[in-house]
């Protein structure tokens, strides 16, 4: 990395803001991952990084490898739009695999029929 | 490349390391199979971030194409292991 001693001071402001903040989400959310208590509250965690870790990350790429080169780069938008299409796929599969395997189990948090479930007042229990 | 440049990096690289640490803390420890998933989940998406900032640190796009491959098998893995909870086998 020798050419690079010319670079605007903007955007290295812009790309060493877009990493740091980046990355610190990404370790907010995986220390929610470590400190949350049920299963289904530590899968909402790591989505902050899948969202705005990525999109920052990337973006802070972008910016340093445009302004690097004598063209705009833009080969980032796909680790972003391919993580955000990726990421609610993958989560809902897995919730509903913990949800099949609580129940099961009778285990957790998990109402049967009726009871706690959030589907209550949505859909009329056919026992009442 | 400036100074503050480099030190940023080198900072969202420690973050980038530790939230990898916790993903495998998750992902070793977890009380269930579907903690180890979720931890798997975040420790690829950790990987991924840290090879496109590694990227940024070398100045070289190579790393780019690592973590768009690490997205895709990760996705692929993930998305195995939750259907091997769901119903006990991957390709039925």
């Amino acid at each position: 990395m020798n050419g690079a001693q010319e670079l605007p001071v903007l955007s290295v402001i812009l790309t060493a803001v877009l990493l740091i903040g980046g990355a610190a989400i990404t370790l907010f959310g995986a220390l929610g991952l470590l400190r949350l208590r049920t299963f289904y509250e530590r899968a909402h965690a790591p989505t902050l990084g899948t969202t705005l870790g990525t999109g920052c990350i990337a973006a802070a790429s972008m910016i340093y490898f445009s302004t690097l080169g004598t063209w705009p780069v833009l080969h980032e938008v796909l680790v972003i739009g391919f993580v955000t299409v990726t990421t609610p796929v993958t989560l809902t599969i897995l919730v509903r695999a913990a949800l099949l395997r609580d129940r099961f189990e009778n285990a957790g948090d998990v109402a049967q029929n009726g009871g706690r479930s959030s589907l209550k007042g949505i859909r009329p229990n056919p026992s009442e | 490349m400036s100074t503050a440049l480099v030190w940023s990096i080198d900072a969202a690289l420690v973050l980038l390391g530790l939230a990898m640490a916790c993903g495998a803390f998750r992902m070793l420890w977890g009380p269930r199979a579907q903690d180890r998933i979720v931890g798997f989940d975040s420790l690829y998406v950790s990987a991924m971030l840290l090879l496109l900032t590694f990227g940024i640190r070398t100045g070289s796009m190579l790393y780019f194409e690592a973590a768009l491959m690490i997205a895709l098998l990760g996705f692929v893995g993930t998305v195995a292991f939750a259907k091997f909870l769901l119903r006990g086998e991957v390709i039925e």
